[in-house]
Parts: structure tokens; C-alpha cells; sequence
């Protein structure tokens, strides 16, 4: 189902971003799009070329690259945090970077919220005054915003802990804090800059979960970045992945896995346990007439390690059904050995 | 060489220098054949290229005492002169000063004493145990009761006063400076080089201006500690500033902070460590301020150690130099502990379990009050009670008179006679030429064209400041301290840093010893070999050894481990992993020590003309006795001059060297 661009909750349009000398200057001069050789050539450094992406309400997209391949300068060009050197960045179909300082202020006062690798908090405030702060810099009066914080240290799960300061708390409750302040002002958007990627495994799991959590209950638009392909596929509803400054392919995870744009992108998703990723879908084949057939059947959208061992027990190929009980084609043991065991991904999807 | 498709000519030399084979030798060849080829034709210059003519001399001094008698008498502000402005600025200190010092010592009526000495004793260690622990709350209250019980009480609280009032207002100057510095780029630009030569400018230099425009007296030791102290604060605040984590200040931004709620709710609060290693720096620069400008006529405890200085009671003087040392130490302690106290979550309760240590706080003062309403020997130590030691003191010094009194006269007059007094001769010879061409040559192939003409300008200055004479007798005087200090610092480094004891106990001696005002120094130095030109050296060395022996340390202990581990299984002896890898890895940060050993000699220079020099020092002396504010401020920047030639030469050096070696 294909949407509009205008519903997205926040996009950006052909967006550069240019370190040098004079980058408007040189994009102008190459028409707004130079070629890579002029770049290098010019001494400029190119974060983020020609992007283009939508947001779409309560969704959430993760953004993954390579270390430098421009994933943080693009969310900050979405947030305004950077001025891009060109382009246009839309939130809620008006373009943000039209807007002027005082109501640039005023949205990310009410609408947007940050999280940071390295948790951001204020050495000098306790749990409690750092999740308050977004709200203190309104002018939100000290009982309201102190009620109001102390049900988001609940709710991610640090009550009890209010007083304390950043540094008496682990990593992991260290971005808890960093959370809850995020989430102060209950924002439309929430932007997320690789918040787990200073967490240990273990840590970084539970995280993730929480995160999950609050999603369901919250429902809030979401860019995400990581470079943790696994991270990005338990969490995303679509991945971006950017190369260079580029954004070399949007799509769902499992479109990212079968139908990779190009080698960069193939290399992520190289090591992707397939079958907890994949569902029946993409390893079913169109039912042949006369063709004899197990008695099973199995739901497109189930994920292929969940069914797999019902298929590869049986000799026959088994019925694929979709949500309404219509049988759409069949599965066969050999194609799930085939994706289980040569990795190639099915031609079928 | 045959570098013709070079580029330019600098890269060319560049190459050539940096060429393979022996190239340490040829970089020194190719930097100072100029300086010593116009040396060695020293004899054959003209008159002009050596030492320019008096009549050539610029007429610094005129120009400035010029402005500074338009200042004075000019009534260019309606009905006033500038002069009265600054009287009448310099006054309002008197309420803080007057306030604290009643609070402090000599209360404020008959019917409202001061605290009793037991009061603020007390109250030093429930601060000390508040910011550290039980150890610091003891130190502090040994210091404070040694203080009252050794009969220096008063003298001491006049002083701790001053350090009370001055330190926040050179603070809170430097803080507003830095704010602007760090908003306003241009501002930067402009700040940056001041502060540069406000910290290379000697402690006198600041003492004549202020007398002239503010008087003599205790006010203006207070005004001139303050400008002393403050620039320190305000290159800290810029550093700090610029160090806040970028995430940091995007969490800040993405809150919706103003730029007014984003410094002072985000930036500033984050700078805090290196602001309090401001803080600290602007106590200890107050305290050596204070004790210094008793010289214009600051009370406490400075006024009283020049006194005993001039008379040469050594042992008295010696008293007061150790209280003097005691509340360097206090002072050090109290504020690294401050700049460490993270803040902590507090406990639940009534006031005094939220508070503890503001409840005992009030609780000492209370029941101190009360205690010395009864007990007068409570509120100030009876004179009659005071232990003194000078009679120790000067039995000590008897005794090293009598026994030690011909050794040590015979290596003064053997180091005199055969290497100060020659060596001396020798840089009298120096021409001006030599020493632009020397700074000039360096200056480039180090830092490019703009340090060579920053150095240009500075070598000028010194040629053309009129005081070219006393300057080559500094420079001897500085050198020779240096040269020692180095050889004695870098053998005490290389020892400490053999083993962690060993570099622990001599980095505490250090710490210790660096927090005192350099003006103690003289004390030893005077007591040993009375007053002249090897007593000041002395007095140099004792105090400049410290940096390079810090940074000796430093540099060995921060060589990374895996090198030397890597040499080690080469085969290397412990002697050859000490000299073929520790200590040219080493190099840079002790060149660093190096830097500051000279600076800290530039300083103690001027102190150690108190005790008769023939040196610039001798002569910022006579600018003060004639209140010739002009001289004293151009023979200041002669020093701050030569030292920054040498820093600006030193740290160029040492960048490029830790590029080489990869240290960054
Ligand atoms: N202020 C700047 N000046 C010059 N170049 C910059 C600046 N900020 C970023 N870059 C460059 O832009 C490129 C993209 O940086 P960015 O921080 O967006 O990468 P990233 O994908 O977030 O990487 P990481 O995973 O390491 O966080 C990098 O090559 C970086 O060096
Ligand atoms: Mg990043």
C-alpha cells in the first residue's frame, strides 16, 4: 500500500549537507548537484548527498550505516540541530527550515524529542531535574513539571531513583533518564541517535525491549539510527540504509533481505538469520494443478523458523493460506532447506 | 640539494632539513648557523647592530608617563580626572574588605566581636570533612589553630580576607569575560593575546599603575591582586565553554533552551570541572598576589615577612613564612576538594539529616560564642600564651653559620668567580642582531610566517625598549637558573618516575611546594647566602625546578605501555629502554616543563631583585620607589617578552615533535 508523501509525519527532499569553504556557493555553481569527483576534487566534505525520506505517523524508521556515512548529520538535519546546505525538510507538511528561531523554539519545546548516544544528561541535576528540564525551559510552574516528570521515571522504570545524580546510575538507567527527559513534553517525534550502541549486550537487549514497550503504549513517529543490523530489524518498521552520504535503499526489512539494492546493502543483511526474519511468503511458490499436497497448512505471515519444522517433516508440499483462509500457494521442504542452508534468498515474495 | 621543482622555498628547506641520515643535526645546523654566524662576526658589526643607541631607543617610558599624567590630571571627564574615577571605583572594595575582615577578626563594634578564633577553626574542619573527609577537616583545623596558638592570628586573617574578597571578584571578572569571549569571536581574538601577556607580565608590573591610580595602601594590594588573578579565570572559562559536549548542547537545544537558558542552565553548568580548576587557580594566584603587594602597602601577613626580610630577622621571618606555607596548603586543599565534591542525592528528614553539615556548622559558631564569652582566651589567643619559634629558627641558622658558613661562601665565590661572572661578560656581548635573527629563523621553520613575525616584533621590543643591557643580564641570571634547574629537575624526575612510590611521594612534595607564593622562596635563599646575585639564583632554582621535574615525570609515566613493553622484548636493558625509548617520547612534555621552569624563573626574577640584582628586576625596584609608572610597565614587558619568546618557540617545537611521534 503505497502513501502519500504529504501524509508523512516528517520528510526531508533532496537535502545536502556540505563541509567546506563556501558549500552553498559550490552546489550552486554545480546546479545543485555536483558529481562526486568535484567534491573530492574541491575539498569538500559530503555528510549527506541527496537524501530524500518520509516518516510516516507512529511509524518507526531506522536509519543504519556505516561509521561516517552521514546517518547523524541527516536525523540532525531533520531536527534543524544542522542547518542543511540544501534541500527542503517537511514536519507536518511545513517546511522547517523556513521557520523562524522563535517557532523553531516553540516546536521542539512541544513536538520533538532527542536521544543520544552518550545520554546528554546534566552532571549537576539529579534524575529528576533532568527530566523536568524540557519543561522547566518552558516556564512549565515546579509542581506540575515535577508530577508530570515522576510519572515518566515510572514509566521507564526508574522509580524510587528521582533523586539521584547521572553519575550514581549505571549506563543502562543513565539512558532511561535520557529517555524520560525525551519524553517530557510528550512529542509528536522522537529522534534517536544510536541510544544504545554505549550499552553492553546484555543491557542493550533489555533496552530494546523497554523501547518496543513504550511504542505500543505511545505510538509516537520515530527516526531511529543504529548500525546494528539486528537491532534495526527487531525494531523497524523500514530500514534506510545510507552509504557515503547516500541513502542507497529504503524498505522493509524483509525487502532489504530478499531484493538488496546493491552490494553495501547485501553486505548488512549477509549475516540475517533468514528465518526469523523472513515469512512463508517469500519462499512460497505458485500451486501446480494435480500436485499432491500435505494435509498442513501454514499462514503466509508466519516466520519460516516458527513453521519450518512442520515443513521439513513432511514429505509433501504444504498449503499457504493468507489472512482470510484463502489458500495462495504451497511450500516445499526443498525451498525451505534451500533458504535455511545456502542462504540464497527464494525467488519467490 | 637539487630541490629546483620545489614548490617554494619553504618546503624546499623544509625537505631539505627533514632530509634522511642525520637530520636532528641538520635541522640544528640549519637553525642556528644564522644566529651564530651573526654572532661570531659580533666583534666586526657596527655599534648600532649591537646595542641600539640610547638616542634611537624608543621613548616607551616618556609616551607612557605622558598618558599616565594626562590621566591624572587632566580633568577630560566633566569635572573629574580619570584618576578620580578609578579612587572613587576602588573605594566601594572598602565595604566587601571592611566586612569580611569584621567577620574574620576585628568585628564590627565593641558589643560585636568577630568570630572567635575557635569559631573559624571549627568551621574549617566541618568544612573540610564536608568537602572531602575526615583527614581534610583535621588538616584544616591544624592549620587554623597553628595560626592562633603561634600568635599570627590577626596578621593571618587580614590576609585570608583579602584572598576572601579578591578571589570571587577576579572570579566573577574573568567568568564575564570568558561569557563574552566565547559569544563574540572577534572578542576572542582580541582577549586571547592580552591574557597571554597579563600572565607573562611579572607581579610588580601590575603594582605601579595601581599605585599611581588608586594609592598605596591596603586597597590597592586587594585591586591589584584582583586584576593579578582574573585573566587565569577568564582562559579557563573560554577553555570550558568550548569543552561542553556537543551532545550536550544539542540536548540543550532540542529541549527548547533560549540562548540565555542554554549557558546558563547547560553550557556553564557543564563547564564546571574546569571551571573550579579556575577557581582553584585564582585562589592560589590571590594568595601570592596578597602577600606580594605588601610591597604597596597590603596589610596582613606579606606586610609583616618584608618587614622582618628588610631587617634580616631570619628566624622571624621564617615564622611568618610558615604560616605563610600553612594557609597556601589549606587554601590548595579546601578548593580541589570543592572543584571535586560531586554533588550527591540527599537524604530524607528533618533539616539537620538533610544538612548535616550546615546544621553542625551553625552549631560550632553558636556554642563558640558562647564558649568565648567566658573564656577570652577563646576569642583571640592571649599574646602571653603565643609559641614562638624563632628563637629555633635562628639558632638553626647560627649554627649553620658557624659550621657550614666557609663551605658555602666557598662555593659561592668558586661558582662567581669562575662561572657567573664570566658567563655573565659573555652574554654582554650579545648583539640585539643575533637574538632577532635567532627568534626570527625558529619562529618560521616551526610555526610559519606569523609566529616568525610575532617573534620579530618581540626581539625588536627588546632592542628598541631601551634596556637592552639589563635584559642580557636577565637572560643570564634566567639562563643559568634554568640550566640548573633542568639538570637537577630532570635527574629528579628520571628517579620518580622509576617506580609509583617514588612518584607518589615526589608529586605530593611537588604539589605542596608549588602552592606556595613564590615569595617564601627568598627566605632560604637569604638565610643561606645572604643578600647578592648568587642568593637570588638560588631562589630562582629553588623555585623554577618544580615544573620540569612535574613534567619529567609526566612524560615518562604517559609513554604508552605497549611500546615500551615493546621494547623490552627487543632485548633492551632497563637503561637503554630509558634513554633509546622513554625519554625521547618523553621529550615534548619535558621541553613543556622546560617552558614553564623559564617562565616561573622570569617571575621570581623580579622577587629576587629584592635582594639586590643588577636586572630588570633591579630596575621595575627603582620604577617603584620613583613611582614611575612608565618604566615599570616597559621593563615588565621586557620580561613578559622574553619569556613569551621563548613559549611561543617551545610550544611550536613541541606540537610539530608530537606530531612526529604520533603523541596527540
Ligand atoms: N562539523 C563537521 N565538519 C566536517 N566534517 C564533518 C562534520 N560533522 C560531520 N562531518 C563528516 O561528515 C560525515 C558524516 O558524519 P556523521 O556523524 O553524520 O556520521 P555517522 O553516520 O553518524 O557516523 P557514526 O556511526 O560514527 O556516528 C563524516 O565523514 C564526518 O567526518
Ligand atoms: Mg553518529
Amino acid at each position: 500500500m503505497e502513501r502519500k508523501a504529504l501524509d508523512a509525519k516528517i520528510a526531508c527532499r533532496s537535502v545536502w549537507k556540505l563541509y567546506g569553504r563556501d558549500p552553498e556557493g559550490f552546489l550552486a555553481a554545480h546546479g545543485g548537484n555536483p558529481p562526486d569527483g568535484a567534491i573530492a576534487a574541491d575539498g569538500y566534505i559530503p555528510a549527506v548527498r541527496h537524501a530524500s525520506l518520509e516518516v510516516f505517523p507512529g511509524e518507526i524508521l531506522v536509519i543504519m550505516g556505516l561509521s561516517g556515512s552521514g546517518k547523524s548529520t541527516l536525523v540532525r538535519c531533520l531536527s534543524r540541530l544542522i542547518e542543511p546546505t540544501a534541500g527542503e525538510v517537511l514536519f507536518d507538511g511545513q517546511d522547517l527550515l523556513k521557520i523562524p528561531a522563535k517557532e523553531l523554539i516553540e516546536i521542539r519545546r512541544h513536538k520533538m524529542g532527542m536521544v543520544f548516544q552518550h545520554f546528554a544528561l546534566l552532571p549537576h541535576r539529579t534524575v529528576l531535574q533532568n527530566v523536568a528540564f524540557p519543561l522547566e525551559v518552558q516556564g512549565v510552574e515546579r509542581a506540575t513539571r515535577e508530577k508530570r516528570a515522576l510519572e515518566i521515571i515510572d514509566l521507564v522504570g526508574l522509580k524510587g531513583r528521582d533523586g539521584y545524580y547521572p553519575r550514581e546510575l549505571s549506563g543502562g538507567q543513565q539512558q532511561r533518564v535520557g529517555i524520560a527527559r525525551s519524553l517530557a513534553v510528550e512529542p509528536d517525534v522522537w529522534f534517536l541517535d544510536e541510544p544504545f550502541s554505549a550499552l553492553d549486550p546484555l543491557i542493550r537487549r533489555e533496552m530494546q525491549d523497554e523501547f518496543l514497550r513504550l511504542q505500543t503504549m505511545l505510538r509516537k513517529t520515530i527516526a531511529f539510527i543504529t548500525h546494528d543490523f539486528d537491532e534495526a530489524i527487531r525494531l523497524a518498521d523500514r530500514i534506510a540504509i545510507m552509504n557515503e552520504g547516500r541513502i542507497v535503499q529504503i524498505g522493509t526489512p524483509e525487502e532489504l533481505v530478499t531484493r538488496p539494492a546493491d552490494d553495501y546493502v547485501a553486505n548488512f543483511t549477509r549475516d540475517v538469520a533468514r528465518e526469523k526474519l523472513l515469512t512463508v511468503a517469500s519462499v512460497m511458490e505458485p500451486q501446480a494443478d494435480g500436485e499432491a499436497l500435505s494435509d498442513g497448512v501454514v499462514r503466509q505471515t508466519d516466520k519460516v523458523a516458527d513453521v519450518a519444522r512442520l515443513i521439513v517433516a513432511s514429505e509433501l508440499p504444504l498449503r499457504v493460506a493468507d489472512d482470510s483462509d484463502r489458500i495462495v500457494g504451497i511450500v516445499s521442504r526443498a525451498r525451505v532447506l534451500d533458504m535455511l542452508f545456502s542462504r540464497e534468498p527464494g525467488p519467490g515474495g | 640539494m637539487a630541490e629546483a621543482a620545489a614548490p617554494s622555498g619553504e618546503r624546499a628547506v623544509r625537505r631539505w632539513v627533514a632530509g634522511a641520515g642525520q637530520s636532528g643535526l641538520r635541522v640544528a645546523i640549519f637553525l642556528l648557523a644564522p644566529s651564530v654566524f651573526v654572532l661570531s662576526i659580533g666583534p666586526f658589526l657596527p655599534e648600532w647592530l649591537r646595542i641600539v643607541p640610547q638616542e634611537w631607543a624608543a621613548p616607551f617610558v616618556g609616551w607612557i608617563n605622558a598618558a599616565v599624567e594626562v590621566l591624572r590630571r587632566e580633568e577630560m571627564l566633566g569635572l573629574f580626572t580619570f584618576r578620580d574615577v578609578t579612587r572613587a571605583i576602588a573605594n566601594l572594595i572598602d565595604y566587601p574588605l571592611d566586612f569580611v575582615e569584621a567577620i574574620l577578626v576585628a568585628g564590627f563594634s565593641e558589643s560585636v566581636p568577630g568570630l572567635p578564633w575557635i569559631a573559624v577553626t571549627g568551621l574549617a574542619v566541618v568544612l573540610g570533612w564536608y568537602l572531602q573527609g575526615r583527614q581534610l577537616g583535621i588538616i584544616a583545623g591544624v592549620c587554623f589553630a597553628y595560626m592562633a596558638i603561634f600568635g599570627k592570628w590577626e596578621l593571618s586573617m587580614v590576609t585570608l580576607s583579602v584572598v576572601l574578597v579578591a578571589a570571587p571578584i577576579a572570579g566573577a571578572i574573568g567568568v564575564a569575560l570568558g561569557i563574552v569571549a566565547y559569544k563574540k569571536r572577534w572578542f576572542e581574538a582580541l582577549l586571547w593575546p592580552i591574557l597571554n601577556v597579563m600572565q607573562a607580565l611579572p607581579h610588580f608590573s601590575y603594582m605601579i599603575p595601581v599605585a599611581i591610580f588608586i594609592g598605596i595602601g591596603h586597597k590597592a594590594g586587594t585591586i591589584a591582586t584582583i586584576i593579578f588573578a582574573f585573566p587565569v579565570m577568564a582562559r579557563l572559562t573560554i577553555l570550558g565553554l568550548k569543552g561542553v559536549s556537543p551532545e550536550v548542547r544539542e540536548a540543550g537545544i532540542m529541549a527548547g533552551c533560549t540562548n540565555r537558558q542554554m549557558l546558563w542552565k547547560v553550557e556553564l553548568p557543564a563547564a564546571r570541572p574546569t571551571l573550579m580548576v579556575g577557581v582553584n587557580q585564582v585562589i592560589m594566584l590571590c594568595l601570592a598576589m596578597v602577600v606580594l603587594a605588601s610591597f604597596v602597602g597590603a596589610k596582613g601577613l606579606g606586610h609583616d615577612l618584608l618587614n622582618r626580610l628588610r631587617s634580616l630577622w631570619i628566624g622571624q621571618a621564617l615564622e611568618i613564612g610558615v604560616v605563610i606555607v600553612f594557609m597556601a596548603i589549606i587554601l590548595d586543599r579546601l578548593s580541589q576538594a570543592w572543584a571535586r565534591k560531586e554533588p550527591e542525592h540527599m537524604r530524607e528528614g528533618p533539616f539537620h539529616v538533610r544538612h548535616p553539615f550546615l546544621a553542625v556548622g551553625a552549631a560550632v559558631v553558636v556554642v563558640s560564642y558562647i564558649l568565648a564569652a567566658f573564656v577570652p582566651a577563646l576569642q583571640l589567643w592571649p599574646k602571653s600564651l603565643s609559641i614562638t619559634t624563632a628563637p629555633l629558627w635562628d639558632a638553626m641558622i647560627d649554627y649553620i653559620i658557624v659550621y657550614a658558613f666557609d663551605y658555602l661562601e666557598l662555593i659561592k665565590d668558586t661558582l662567581l668567580v669562575h662561572v657567573l661572572i664570566p658567563m655573565r661578560d659573555l652574554y654582554l656581548l650579545l648583539p640585539w642582531s643575533a637574538l632577532l635573527v635567532f627568534a626570527v629563523t625558529l619562529g618560521w621553520y616551526y610555526g610559519g610566517w606569523q609566529v616568525a613575525g610575532i617573534q620579530a616584533l618581540f626581539a625588536l621590543y627588546l632592542a628598541f625598549a631601551g634596556y637592552w643591557e639589563r635584559t642580557l643580564i636577565t637572560a643570564y641570571m634566567v639562563s643559568f637558573a634554568v640550566v640548573v634547574c633542568v639538570i637537577f629537575g630532570s635527574v629528579v624526575g628520571i628517579w620518580a618516575a622509576a617506580g609509583p612510590r617514588r612518584t607518589k611521594v615526589v608529586e605530593l612534595i611537588l604539589d605542596t611546594f608549588q602552592t606556595f607564593p613564590s615569595f617564601i622562596y627568598l627566605i632560604p635563599a637569604i638565610m643561606l647566602f645572604n643578600v647578592n646575585d648568587f642568593a637570588a639564583i638560588m631562589a630562582i632554582v629553588i623555585y623554577a625546578t618544580i615544573p620540569t621535574t612535574r613534567l619529567t615525570i609526566f612524560g615518562l609515566r604517559t609513554v604508552p605501555h605497549d611500546i615500551v613493553e615493546a621494547a623490552i622484548t627487543s632485548g633492551c636493558t632497563p637503561r637503554q629502554v630509558l634513554w633509546k625509548v622513554r625519554m625521547p617520547l618523553a621529550f615534548p612534555a619535558i621541553m613543556l616543563g622546560i617552558n614553564q621552569t623559564i617562565m616561573y624563573a622570569l617571575f621570581m626574577v623580579v622577587i629576587a631583585a629584592f635582594i639586590g640584582t643588577t636586572d630588570l628586576g633591579q630596575e621595575i625596584f627603582r620604577s617603584k620607589a620613583d613611582n614611575n609608572a612608565g618604566q615599570s610597565l616597559v621593563v615588565g614587558l621586557c620580561i613578559a617578552f622574553m619569556g613569551l619568546i621563548a613559549d611561543q618557540l617551545i610550544n611550536a617545537w613541541a606540537r610539530e615533535r608530537k606530531k612526529v611521534l604520533g603523541l596527540e
